[in-house]
């Protein structure tokens, strides 16, 4: 089963290792939005990374997966490298998207991430776009389509769940329920449940600790087989908790929606001392020099990539080639 | 020789390249019956999972025609009212259009959305009648408005060819017009104009159906005023180096564009000639008023619409 997984997630330690690799980058990520290496911030995933990690556990490399403006730790979980989303994110040549997309729209086509998304729930029709198009093909395509609490409330997504589930699409929805849409907490924002919008549609639902990554995995599992089989869609409901801020700017404008307490309450359940328990602690220490050897690497990479020529600050506007006029008229 | 009516063109285009590539397909609404009339007869020949019924949703089936675009199929969705097109602005243009810059050109979206009977239908109201082409001009999605049946025929097949995605508005009232077809009918480049009539006294710009109406204003005056009809055929990326060839034999421009006046695809011609070309007297906009919702009533629908009346005024207007 191994060789089918991404980015070595098929043992204990490399997941383990990812989810320490998904933590460094976000740490890292956040030194860098202080020091000003990168422009405009994150959405920090900090907290979150069971999900990510057992999910994409689950995958196959020419699985598909849609991200949202969380999505940092998806893309690396997918098997992106550490140092071109970094340099991504710092906005260089040497990124995933040589620049032009940022934290929100980090892709690589390449190994089947379709993009970090700036709008709540857009990527949920185009997974199942993606999965439709697969089938089309006779291509064993999964497609994973993640999405937060606050997608729940997105018309889009109730369509799309529709569409998967009258045409037996292979797309599995991951709702990452981590308590708030931005500083809404999902306790008054939903109505009914994430299950029960799955259940409305006769999509088969399972609730899952978003902190356990082995539990997490479980249940990726069954639902991926699942679609892979043919009998059509899954939705898992991941309870987590981010630990930061919305994004990067929120401790800059002091609001308070949330206690310490609760913070805290959810740190006392964090994924990577649950899974470091499962091995011995050599291979947890290998896993942590590994990674903060790649980190250095990454940072190095991504600071010293050079900047984009503003010259070519309309390429690939148009995949035909057209030039869109400038501008001012010269 | 055959006549081909504007609806026909369409579906033959659709029917060549659902033939031509196994990627094409097609989703929307009562496309199965053909009810709007371009896929008439496509599900029976090319089976329901190439042309695709969808359920009322055309948020989610437009999104899923950009990632089954990401995945390697050329979809293309028929909208079956044009004011569906603001519902989905956000699959079109936060993620269609966006795609390709914003991943570095790692992917495009070849999508092509139709838009068969788009403006005033006679008595359908103000949710039915926009005719929304500037929006996506001013977006960057690449706009078609064919005049013609053989103009419909090869855009739509140029677009469905196209690596990005793109909009072809097919008027309500071009529907109508038939051609005599004597030639094979071929793609036509998207970005290319089309001088439907010679002349060189005034060029008038005209979109959609109104090529028909200038040509007619156009012969009717002919013993006072020399008109050169020129159709864009695309809004965008729109053919100025053929519009400035025009406006050297004229110099006199008026433009006939059934959008909103404010930020219409007119004000556009009109300010671009006025920078960057050759004109002799100032030009002129014949528009929908800003902001115009067409009333129900006929007379009040036609009263918010270009008319003749508005083309002969501006052309004598324009040559005092």
């Amino acid at each position: 089963m191994t060789d089918h997984q991404v980015a070595g997630l098929g043992t204990l330690q490399g997941r383990y290792r990812m989810l320490r690799l998904i933590r460094g980058f976000e740490e890292l990520a956040l030194t860098l939005v202080k020091s000003g290496a990168i422009v405009g911030g994150t959405h920090p995933y900090i907290g979150q990374e069971a999900v990510a990690v057992g999910v994409c556990a689950a995958l196959r490399p020419q699985d598909r997966i849609t991200s949202t403006h969380r999505g940092h730790g998806h893309v690396l979980a997918k098997g992106a490298e550490p140092r071109r989303l970094l340099a991504e994110l710092t906005g260089r040549v040497g990124g995933l998207n040589q620049g032009r997309g940022g934290s929100m729209h980090a892709a690589d086509l390449s190994l089947g991430i379709l993009g970090a998304n700036g709008i709540v729930g857009a990527g949920a029709p185009i997974a199942v776009g993606a999965a439709w198009a697969a089938r089309q093909a006779a291509e064993d395509r999964v497609v994973v389509s993640f999405f937060g609490d606050g997608a729940l409330n997105q018309g889009v997504l109730l369509e799309s769940l529709n569409l998967a589930a009258i045409w037996r699409l292979p797309v599995v929805f991951v709702c990452e329920d981590n308590g708030y849409a931005t500083t809404l907490p999902a306790e008054v924002a939903v109505a009914g449940s994430a299950l029960g919008r799955a259940a409305a549609f006769g999509i088969p639902a399972a609730e899952v600790d978003g902190m356990d990554t082995e539990a997490v995995l479980a249940a990726a599992t069954t639902a991926v087989d699942r679609a892979r089989a043919g009998h059509g869609p899954g939705f898992l409901r991941c309870r987590t908790y981010r630990y930061q801020g919305h994004h990067t700017m929120e401790r800059r404008m002091k609001v308070s929606y949330r206690s310490a307490e609760e913070v805290d309450s959810w740190r006392a359940r964090d994924p990577l001392p649950r899974a470091a328990a499962l091995l011995d602690q050599d291979q947890c220490a290998a896993g942590d020099r590994e990674v903060a050897e790649l980190l250095a690497e990454a940072e190095e990479f991504a600071l010293s990539s050079e900047h984009p020529d503003p010259a070519g600050a309309c390429d690939h506007l148009y995949a035909s080639g057209l030039r869109p006029r400038a501008g001012a008229v010269a | 020789m055959s006549k081909l009516s504007y609806t026909k063109a369409l579906n033959r285009a659709l029917t060549d390249a659902l033939s031509e590539d196994p990627a094409v397909c097609v989703f929307g609404e009562d496309i199965g019956a053909g009810l709007a009339g371009p896929t008439l007869g496509l599900q029976q020949r090319f089976g329901a999972d190439r042309v695709v019924d969808t359920p009322l949703s055309e948020q989610a089936f437009t999104g899923m025609a950009v990632g089954a675009a990401l995945a390697g199929r050329r979809p293309v969705i028929e909208f079956q009212i044009p004011s569906l097109l603001f519902l989905v602005f956000e699959q079109l243009v936060n993620q269609a259009h966006k795609f390709s810059l914003m991943t570095g050109g790692q992917g495009s979206v070849p999508l092509t959305c139709l838009v068969p009977g788009s403006g005033s239908r006679d008595g359908w109201a103000g949710q039915h009648s926009d005719h929304p082409y500037s929006l996506f001009a001013h977006a960057g999605v690449k706009t078609l408005v064919p005049a013609t049946p053989t103009d419909a025929y090869g855009l739509l097949a140029s677009a469905i060819r196209d690596p990005d995605p793109v909009v072809l508005f097919a008027p309500a009232a071009a529907l109508a017009v038939r051609e005599d077809v004597t030639w094979e009918l071929a793609p036509i480049p998207i970005g290319s104009a089309r001088v439907h009539r010679a002349g060189t006294d005034v060029t008038v710009v005209a979109v959609g159906h109104l090529v028909h109406d200038a040509l007619a204003v156009a012969e009717e005056l002919a013993g006072e005023v020399s008109v050169e009809v020129f159709d864009p055929r695309t809004l965008y990326p729109f053919d100025w180096t053929a519009l400035a060839a025009s406006l050297e034999r004229t110099g006199r421009l008026v433009v006939v564009d059934d959008s909103n006046r404010s930020c219409g695809i007119g004000a556009e011609v009109v300010a671009t000639a006025a920078e960057e070309m050759r004109l002799l007297a100032p030009p002129r906009r014949i528009t929908r008023p800003d902001g115009a919702v067409l009333p129900f009533a006929p007379a009040l629908d036609r009263s918010l619409q270009p008319s003749r009346d508005q083309l002969r005024h501006a052309l004598r207007t324009v040559v005092k």
